[in-house]
């Protein structure tokens, strides 16, 4: 074309990046590729391809690591580890300040790699993904270099087995990596088979950085190698990838006593209400749902629009799809690129062949002829009961419906097992600062989509995963409390004596407590309770599987509890510390009885101290405003997890359950407790505590009967949030991988002794909560 | 809503309406837009979120990039569009006629010839009232026209009835375009009624000549007032809206681009009419001419990157595009004595 011809169409032309540096770089470790493990790479093995999916080209050989490898990389891990966390927060600081440098220094390199292997347009990898994993290693040197100040009381969880997706392969990388590193762990990680390419490039930035041997180990492989890491000698594993294989290691890992951060799926909503700045709301869709062809886990790819502007936003929307551009990655000019691979391509086709009830609108946009290339597509006319409305199609197809109200947006953006990242739009912060909260979703973004920044927390809810990276919360995620454990010895009741004395007095069976009243078991059954004479104290019901899930529903029905002020809650709390302060020697006495022990005095004494701690946290647990590199405010709000069932310890049986309770409430759950099974008598007495005490009806819930039971039908309820065990049952194995079907956050003790005598609000506050990170950008 | 107007925005070129390569037509044979009754439901109604404008601004240079030959015609297309401008209290007739002359070569021959370009001329040449007779002289036999300032340019505070007769005055001293400057007071007033009636008055005030509204969007205050001004010139009949006298202390940028144009986006899609724009001051830089247009591209589609629907009012910008454009030439970086001044 002539320059005068250029001149009459205006058209861009091509404006490619040139790959020659990042071919010469692969040619110069001779397409071939071992592990990196201990500092080095290994031989090349048994390998498999890694390609270019706007081409199909063949980039580099890839070696499949054998479980041999994967010991190896452990191995090296662990022998590492002691030195590095000796090296102390500012020694390690130094290392990630290195990297972070070296990154930066090298960064088209990575970003042309990156779009080499990955597919994604050149401008995200070059403007957001290298810049953001850089951001990440710069911000976890401040943490290293805080950690004995900020953190005195806690320290490295050992070697952390880490797998990462295909879809942001560097940035990941550096999420996992960062922090891990910050904290003193070593890691063994494992890139994604389609995408390894820059991790192989991050292990030569470690050597360059001088990074002492064994701290970061590279092994490369399918999904077989994943499998491998989770069955490791690791203490962590650290997943981000799809819901399904983040339950199946959840399962794999129960009972192990690994730690686990999980980061999963999405079908994150994004709302668009009639006062929002349309043309800014069409922008963040392509944003949102067309940023790296939207394979993005927190993709905003339900579209829920106010229905009185629904026509004329779509028609906004659909105009606006007709100038993406979509084509060779390497183009800087380019807006879609490649999808990862031609199995994917095909997932994401068949997901939208089977929309029987949408208008599906392709845009007509110029297709490249060759390579894995998936057109910008709107489904719309959906509705919550149309299966691309629930599940995640992962490319770069939306899926819209419609709205009426503010309540019936919520209701629609919930409607959901996921609860990743959710977007809305408005003009009006009323009601912007009122649904925010309401989203179920770890990441709120108001007016603006996809903003990331290492300060802010990520992470989801539901069956989007848990646990954060990206700030404070994502540094408790690889680091542990320093205690020592003893292991905990089975509590078993006392049988009845001989001839045990007959009662006397007036009988006093307790029922179960659920939703503000006793009720019978649904068993029908009840079992004596015996004190350490042999005497009998008294029945308790059995409680079963239908008692925990009216439990649940009592609690479901109680969600008023969630929104009350922290002050109320503080009240409450208070109050209960009261009237059970009032019965303080009954209650002694009782658990004397029950324990054949003479702590019980003590014991009351500390549970009033729980009560007074929790009440107190009540409305000073806060959250943070975030100071991330926007103008606007990354806002880390700490909310309720929900409903937790908790299987109260055995070995205080009192102050066990208290010390678990209170804070739960203090933070606005609410909980089914089931009370110490050998001792029950000490959570029943508290019926009338409850009753006298203000707490709303559905807040506190409390079964008798077998923690097996009740343990495994709490872990397997679909409507709880949370099941923490401190049972002296050995049940952690079993909760843990029967939680995997909602991905339920877990707290079990592994066998282990829990130091009730200690006040140890702060670690139940934590596990009571779920940060949730609402981003405000703002302007006048 | 018409989706079939809509579509027109994003089609080919060869499709479009005749559209000249340079100036002369001041609106390009497409039909001039005859304003509408204000609708202020409308206008009131547009929403400019100022963070999320800003973050689409400062992401598009990422997102599109022209190289090589493809640059070269969009500079030269950058050219074409400028409004070749003297706005200083010293101007004489003399400096004028030079201007003059650089609008009607504004590139080297040799160059343009080196780039298989025939000859291009700037979009016009924009001057204060005095200076009119002077211009249109200077551009005999040339197809450029001359735009005046006017109404008061650049405060617009003097008498309303002087401000119309200027308008009057410099059509008949013959200039075909005529740059307004809107009282800023019926904005930060919300005097939408008197903003409407005003623009109305100095558009029928123009006549034939094509009338190009001054929102002096730096006095505005915010985007949505800069939204709604510019939706109410285009219902009072503006040609153009254009966003700075070049006198305030912010004239042009991205932000406030993209609010007008989605602005003439909306008020095209509704009634059918091209609305064109003028960015103005601050513009001096060649790669910001090309992110400009990259804007009017994507935004309002190609038909918006002629010179009767785009200008950029500028007077050092020229400048920098020759020298680049010696640069695509001849490989090295060139100096600005090398190229004629104006």
């Amino acid at each position: 074309m002539t320059i005068k011809e250029i001149f009459d169409t205006m058209d861009y032309g091509p404006a490619p990046e040139s790959a020659a540096d990042a071919l010469a770089w692969l040619v110069d470790q001779g397409s071939r590729f071992g592990h990196f493990i201990n500092g080095a790479f290994t031989a090349p093995g048994a390998s498999f391809e890694s390609r270019n999916p706007a081409t199909g080209n063949v980039l580099a050989d890839l070696t499949q690591a054998t479980q041999e490898d994967v010991d190896a990389a452990v191995n090296a891990a662990r022998t590492a580890q002691p030195d590095w966390a000796a090296l102390g927060g500012s020694g390690r600081a130094m290392y990630l300040y290195a990297i972070a440098r070296l990154l930066q220094k090298h960064s088209r390199l990575f970003a042309v790699l990156e779009t080499l292997d990955n597919g994604k347009p050149i401008r995200e990898s070059r403007d957001i993904d290298i810049p953001l994993a850089q951001r990440h290693f710069y911000h976890h040197a401040g943490h290293a270099q805080l950690m004995a100040d900020e953190m005195p009381d806690r320290e490295a969880l050992g070697v952390c087995g880490q797998i990462i997706p295909w879809n942001f392969p560097l940035l990941m990388l550096a999420w996992k990596v960062a922090p891990a590193l910050a904290m003193g762990n070593t890691v063994v990680l494992k890139p994604a088979e389609y995408t390894s390419l820059t991790a192989l490039l991050f292990a030569d930035i470690c050597r360059q950085a001088g990074l002492p041997k064994g701290v970061v180990n590279i092994v490369t492989g399918d999904g077989a190698v994943g499998e491998m890491i989770v069955n490791a000698e690791v203490d962590k594993i650290a997943f981000t990838g799809s819901t399904d294989v983040g339950k199946r290691i959840r399962t794999a890992t129960a009972g192990t006593g690994k730690a686990l951060t999980l980061e999963l799926g999405g079908k994150s909503p994004y709302i668009v209400f009639d006062d929002a700045d349309l043309d800014s709301a069409i922008e963040g869709l392509v944003d949102a749902i067309w940023f790296n062809q939207g394979q993005v886990c927190c993709a905003g790819s339900r579209l829920l629009v106010q229905e009185n502007i629904s026509q004329a936003f779509h028609l906004k929307l659909r105009n606006r799809m007709k100038t993406l551009r979509l084509g060779d990655p390497l183009d800087k000019c380019i807006d879609i690129g490649a999808v990862v691979d031609p199995v994917q391509h095909a997932q994401i086709s068949r997901l939208v062949a089977s929309a029987p009830d949408g208008a599906v609108h392709q845009a007509a946009v110029d297709m490249p002829d060759t390579g894995c290339f998936f057109p910008p597509t709107l489904i719309e006319g959906l509705s919550p009961a149309d299966p691309l409305m629930q599940e995640e199609i992962f490319g770069p197809v939306l899926v819209s419906t419609t709205f009426r109200t503010p309540a019936e947006a919520l209701e629609l953006a919930n409607n959901s097992r996921y609860g990743l990242a959710a977007t809305l739009w408005t003009e009006n912060i009323n009601l912007a600062l009122d649904i925010a909260p309401k989203l179920v979703a770890g990441v709120v973004w108001v007016n603006g989509t996809n903003m990331f920044d290492a300060a802010a927390p990520f992470g989801g809810k539901r069956e989007s995963g848990f646990g954060r990276e990206g700030g404070v919360e994502g540094l408790l995620a690889y680091t542990k409390p320093k205690t020592a454990s003893k292991p905990l010895a089975p509590v078993v009741a006392f049988d009845a004596a001989d001839s045990p004395a007959a009662p006397t007095g007036i009988d006093r069976t307790a029922k179960l407590y659920i939703g503000g009243k006793q009720a019978r078991p649904d068993s029908g059954y009840v079992k004596p309770v015996y004190g350490a004479k042999g005497d009998l104290l008294g029945h308790v019901g059995i409680g079963s599987r239908k008692d925990v899930r009216n439990a649940v529903e009592a609690a479901a029905g109680a969600k008023g509890w969630s929104a009350t002020t922290g002050h109320l809650r503080a009240q409450i709390l208070y109050y209960m510390a009261e009237n059970l302060a009032a019965r303080a020697t009954e209650f002694a006495n009782r658990l004397d009885d029950l324990t054949g022990k003479k702590t019980g005095a003590a014991e009351v004494e500390a549970s009033l101290q729980r009560l007074f701690s929790a009440a107190a946290w009540a409305d000073k647990y806060d959250g943070l405003a975030h100071g991330v590199p926007i103008r606007g405010v990354a806002l880390g709000m700490k909310e309720a997890v929900g409903t937790i069932g908790i299987l109260c310890a055995d070995d205080a049986p009192l102050l066990g359950l208290i010390s678990a309770m209170a804070p739960a409430l203090a933070m606005g759950n609410r909980v089914i407790l089931a009370a110490s099974e050998a001792f029950p008598l000490a959570a029943t007495d508290l019926y009338q505590v409850l009753d006298t005490s203000d707490v709303p009806a559905g807040v506190v819930n409390i079964l008798t009967g077998s923690h097996k039971e009740l343990g495994d039908t709490m872990a397997k309820h679909l409507n709880l949030d949370a099941v923490w065990s401190f049972s002296s049952s050995d049940l952690s194995k079993d909760i843990e991988a029967a939680s995997a079907g909602n991905l339920k956050r877990t707290w079990v003790n592994y066998g282990t002794a829990f130091d009730w005598s200690r006040d140890q609000s702060k670690r139940f506050l934590q596990a009571a909560t779920d940060v949730k990170t609402i981003w405000i950008p703002y302007g006048a | 809503m018409d989706s079939q107007i809509a579509d027109k925005a994003a089609q080919a070129p060869a499709k479009s309406p005749a559209a000249p390569a340079t100036a002369g037509h001041a609106h390009g044979g497409l039909p001039r837009n005859p304003g509408m009754d204000l609708d202020l439901d409308w206008a009131l109604g547009i929403e400019a979120n100022t963070s999320a404008i800003e973050r689409r601004c400062a992401s598009l240079p990422g997102r599109r990039s022209v190289k090589k030959d493809h640059q070269a015609a969009w500079l030269l297309k950058a050219i074409s569009c400028i409004d070749l401008t003297t706005l200083a209290g010293d101007d004489t007739e003399a400096r004028v006629a030079r201007l003059c002359a650089k609008a009607r070569q504004p590139v080297r021959a040799d160059l343009l010839a080196a780039l298989g370009m025939e000859e291009i001329t700037t979009g016009a040449v924009c001057v204060y009232h005095d200076m009119i007779p002077a211009a249109v002289q200077a551009l005999q036999g040339t197809d450029i026209p001359v735009a005046a300032v006017s109404t008061g340019f650049p405060a617009g505070l003097s008498p309303f009835h002087l401000r119309v007769e200027e308008i009057r005055e410099s059509v008949r001293a013959g200039a075909r375009e005529i740059d307004i400057v809107i009282s800023r007071r019926h904005v930060l007033s919300g005097n939408w009624q008197a903003l409407y009636d005003e623009m109305k008055t100095f558009r029928a005030a123009c006549g034939e000549a094509h009338v190009k509204a001054i929102l002096a969007t730096g006095e505005l205050g915010t985007l949505r007032n800069v939204a709604r001004a510019s939706m109410i010139c285009m219902m009072a009949g503006a040609d153009f809206i254009k966003t700075s006298t070049g006198k305030e202390s912010v004239n042009a940028t991205l932000p406030v681009s993209l609010v007008m144009i989605r602005a003439i986006r909306d008020y095209f899609d509704r009634t059918g009419f091209h609305v064109g724009y003028k960015p103005a001051g601050g513009i001096s830089k060649a790669k910001d001419a090309l992110v400009y247009l990259s804007l009017m591209k994507e935004e309002l589609g190609h038909r918006w990157l002629q010179p009767d629907l785009f200008r950029f009012g500028a007077s050092s910008l020229l400048g920098d595009i020759e020298r680049q454009l010696e640069h695509h030439v001849t490989g090295a970086y060139s100096a600005g004595y090398r190229h004629p001044m104006a």
